[in-house]
């Protein structure tokens, strides 16, 4: 590895602190502009989106079973689903297809 | 005189014992509210062991990692970005832009701490500030105790690193299917936050859509594809996010979606 990893967790620990210190200790008013609340509101969705597909494809051992884990994941987020059980309803759906495959 | 010193000084002495009871209550409840959070968390932060095994981190680094940051998108883009060999420069910036939803969320509890307490409690509150501690603390009545954000904290982040720890050595125990079946976890954690709010905003659900087929095209196209992944969910991100929100701003109610 030409990186040291302890540089890469320092690094990407800071930033993420920094993310979420700096509008709690700074900020103490509301945010006005319109445009900057909705890209900041439009940008997980976004980012998660693009990291899900197609990644979640190559996440097993099969394409087949991703998608039915993709699939059923969708399925129970859509009915309302915890985290937790979206999560563990599409690693079941992965284990159970991949018995047959 | 002296008959009233003596009465302020009780009174001091009933009100800090009062405020004393209340955080204690506050902490109470923040352990009870995190609970299912930790065990969440701990089936999470196994699969993501695992990744960091697989990318070469050892049980130390790899619980340094977790217990230092905190984000399951962020920690698990970072393991791909180490494999490749990213720079530390791209590693920062890919951070930042990942983990921006969290700006948005501490704005959004830089109003509801209570203005009473002591100004450092913001420095602590921003460590646990995660898409579900930040769902649970903007949920309490009124204004916000920083207790109750500790007493989540202190039952999650432990299971969020255990679990990280567990995965790197234990994860080699668990049979072929079991990783297999584990390795989708995240992605249907990703899928948990981004599905039940797309379901009653059609302009949301089109969003996450053009998001997944453009990764797609980034993925399979010949001079793009050579993008790194770091810098293709940066692109995406700002360019998507972008023209959403200069063709379809939200409302200002809409905009405080708790994620």
């Amino acid at each position: 590895m030409k990186f040291n990893i302890y540089l890469y967790i320092i690094i990407m620990a800071s930033v993420t602190y920094l993310i979420r210190m700096l509008p709690l200790t700074l900020i103490r008013k509301e945010i006005k502009s319109k445009k900057i609340r909705s890209f900041l509101y439009y940008v997980p969705y976004v980012t998660l989106s693009v990291m899900t597909f197609p990644a979640i494809l190559s996440s097993t051992e099969s394409v087949w079973s991703a998608l039915a884990g993709f699939i059923i994941a969708i399925i129970i987020a859509y009915r309302g689903g915890s985290l937790v059980k979206v999560s563990m309803g599409s690693c079941m759906a992965v284990f159970l297809l991949e018995l047959f495959i | 005189m002296s008959m009233l010193m003596l009465q302020l000084q009780y009174f001091t002495i009933v009100k800090e014992n009062f405020e004393m009871k209340d955080k204690k209550a506050w902490f109470k409840k923040g352990i009870k509210d995190g609970i299912p959070i930790a065990l969440g968390y701990f089936a999470i932060s196994f699969s993501l062991g695992i990744a960091a095994k697989n990318t070469g981190l050892t049980a130390i680094q790899a619980m340094l990692m977790s217990l230092t940051n905190l984000t399951a998108t962020g920690e698990f883009v970072a393991l791909g970005l180490i494999s490749s060999g990213a720079t530390y420069l791209e590693m920062a910036v890919t951070q930042l832009v990942i983990n921006l939803r969290y700006c948005l969320m501490s704005c959004s509890l830089s109003q509801k701490v209570d203005p009473k307490a002591p100004y450092f409690h913001r420095f602590l509150l921003s460590a646990g500030v995660t898409d579900e501690i930040f769902g649970i603390s903007s949920n309490v009545e009124g204004k916000l105790s920083p207790f109750y954000s500790y007493g989540a904290m202190c039952v999650a982040v432990p299971a969020w690193t255990f679990g990280t720890f567990l995965g790197v050595t234990a994860g080699n125990i668990m049979p072929a299917r079991v990783l297999s079946a584990l390795s989708i976890a995240l992605f249907g954690m990703f899928i948990a936050i981004i599905v039940p709010p797309a379901k009653d905003d059609k302009v949301l659900a089109g969003v996450i859509i053009i998001s997944m087929l453009s990764a797609t095209l980034f993925y399979y196209l010949p001079v793009v594809s050579k993008i790194s992944s770091g810098f293709r969910i940066i692109i995406l991100t700002v360019v998507i996010a972008g023209i959403a929100a200069v063709l379809f701003p939200t409302e200002s109610e809409e905009a405080e979606h708790e994620i």
